[in-house]
């Protein structure tokens, strides 16, 4: 095999393992045949990051073996591990009063099931991962410059609170259930706007930072509640290679953007079973925004996107919408809320205009303050 | 005469031959790196919203930086080795902080602190590219996964990879690798952005 044999040659030649003679020869074919320099530039740039890899793995592991160690030595003494109060406990001291026994509920689901979660869910590499929340200070600046807008219909945001954070979300129950990404919810608390820039009060009545779903209930008494949703809530999973699109609000406004791509792998970022990867250009902002197919199933929830890799995001999977809703189910004080999902096939066109314009209505920017 | 100037240049000497032990993966560097600095960074973390477990993660990390540090070529340190650990583990904390949307209150630390940035951007980019690497490595299945691992980090010869892997001869090894390695190639640089 000539193949072998010159990736062999390159292997020597890159990792010292050449007589002098054979060095000059190799290098003077190397200079007259540019394909075979293109090969040993790319060799040499993968064998630097394999021994950067077995050099920072080897590392590692004389870390953790130093480490466990000195531990069992009894070098140090782990106090008392802190309680890691989680955003949803905060979520709930605020609220208590208003939201009473749901939103407290859906604190303590939340807790329980992050402690559950946290074993069998792969932890996420903040590093190349972006999440897809908007800034801070944009939605600031935003505010400022739609100021006159905001002051005439008079903000549902509650004086003395800043915006911090944005997203998108999506109805899954026409009672005012919109599912976001945990992340998203920074602060506090969060309103939803739709897309004619339309605000509503909306509480947390769920969020799990490991699966990076929320759920948020409008509780708003200008909210009309909707008609029946225009898409399936798709249980099984999706096929490789499937069409598909968005719809958010990724800009700092209230314009609703498309976007569309096609589900490229089954697993997300370091396999991660729970998410789907998706090629579609992702914006900050997508987030918690749905993402659907051409059968006017919604198939997954964008989250993230891959530092490294333009185009590259993941989706939550929309089966685990279905188990978000068991878990409010088997709860005594949540199952009262009785959110139902929408199994039942929608015949609805599947012109992409006709389904855009179905679908916007459905569709929310979510912005938490402080 | 002067105990004092003694004492520091002992102090020295000892931190710089530290440093060659790291650089050399000498598991007495590292120990002795521990025994003295692991201490204060789980005091820092465990007094800012983190567990001990957050402050062990984020002290390897730390150490990962400084080793990877060490093996530049034009490498100098211009601060004391505990000053620069608790420098980057202060900045790594602070992110980590902010990630998960709990930082608010400025950090307390009395700890002398010096500018890291460049090197804690040297850490993410290779931390990007060893990722890619692992997930890589880890989606190509078996045997290749052990077969490249055997090669590549337990240096192992090909015909001693051969009789593990049960192939008839060294050559079979070595076709079975290669085709390995293309395809881990093939994977990382899918992935890969070069010129980053």
């Amino acid at each position: 095999m000539e193949d072998i044999q010159l990736q062999e040659t390159i292997e020597r030649y890159l990792t010292d393992q050449m007589s002098v003679e054979e060095r000059t020869q190799f290098e003077a074919i190397r200079k007259t045949t540019p394909e075979i320099d293109q090969m040993v530039i790319e060799h040499a740039m993968f064998l630097r990051e394999m021994e950067l890899y077995v050099n920072r793995k080897n590392f590692s592991a004389l870390n953790k073996q130093v480490f466990n160690q000195l531990l069992d030595a009894g070098t140090w003494t782990p106090a008392a591990e802190q309680s890691t109060s989680f955003k949803v406990i905060q979520l709930w001291s605020k609220y208590k009063k208003v939201t009473a026994i749901a939103a407290s509920v859906g604190g303590f689901i939340a807790l329980f099931t992050s402690a559950m979660v946290l074993f069998f869910f792969p932890s996420i590499n903040g590093n190349q991962i972006l999440e897809l929340s908007k800034a801070v200070e944009k939605i600031e600046r935003n505010q400022k410059v739609q100021g006159h807008i905001l002051n005439e219909v008079k903000t549902k945001v509650p004086e003395n609170s800043k915006l911090i954070s944005g997203g998108s979300g999506f109805l899954i129950d026409t009672k005012g259930f919109v599912i976001t990404n945990a992340h998203v919810l920074k602060g506090e608390g969060a309103i939803v706007v739709n897309s004619l820039g339309q605000e509503f009060k909306a509480t947390i009545v769920y969020s799990n930072k490991n699966s990076d779903l929320a759920l948020l209930k409008i509780e708003d008494e200008d909210y009309k509640q909707a008609k029946a949703l225009p898409f399936t809530i798709r249980k099984k999973s999706s096929d490789l290679g499937e069409d598909i699109f968005t719809l958010g609000f990724p800009r700092n406004d209230n314009d609703i953007v498309y976007g569309r791509g096609y589900l490229s792998a089954q697993t997300g970022f370091n396999g991660d079973s729970n998410t789907y990867q998706i090629q579609i250009s992702a914006n900050p902002g997508y987030s918690g925004a749905p993402v659907f197919n051409d059968k006017n199933e919604l198939i997954g929830i964008m989250s993230s996107r891959q530092k490294q890799a333009e185009g590259v995001a993941f989706a939550i999977k929309s089966d685990k919408l279905f188990d978000l809703v068991e878990i409010l189910e088997a709860n005594e004080l949540t199952k009262d809320l009785n959110v139902k999902l929408n199994k039942q096939k929608v015949k609805g066109s599947k012109n992409r205009k006709a389904q855009i314009n179905n679908f916007k209505n459905y569709i929310y920017s979510v912005r938490a303050f402080d | 005469m002067y105990p004092n100037r003694i004492n520091l240049l002992k102090a020295e000497l000892n931190e710089q031959a530290l440093l060659k032990g790291l650089a050399e993966n000498d598991s007495r560097a590292v120990e002795a790196l521990y025994k003295s600095h692991f201490g204060m960074i789980q005091h820092f973390v465990t007094n800012n919203n983190g567990s001990f477990d957050d402050a062990r993660d984020i002290f390897q990390e730390a150490m990962i930086t400084l080793y990877e540090k060490v093996q530049l070529d034009h490498f100098a340190l211009t601060c004391q080795i505990k000053t620069y650990l608790f420098s980057i583990c202060k900045n790594l904390w602070l992110k980590r902080l902010q990630q998960m949307g709990k930082y608010s209150a400025p950090l307390s630390a009395q700890e002398e602190t010096v500018s890291v940035e460049e090197d804690l951007d040297r850490f993410e980019k290779k931390d990007a590219a060893f990722a890619i690497m692992d997930r890589s490595l880890n989606s190509l299945g078996e045997p290749c996964k052990s077969l490249l691992e055997g090669y590549y980090l337990n240096k192992k010869g090909m015909q001693e990879l051969a009789s593990q892997f049960g192939y008839t001869n060294a050559d079979n090894a070595k076709n079975q690798k290669y085709k390995c390695l293309m395809r881990l190639k093939k994977l990382f640089f899918a992935q890969y952005n070069i010129g980053e």
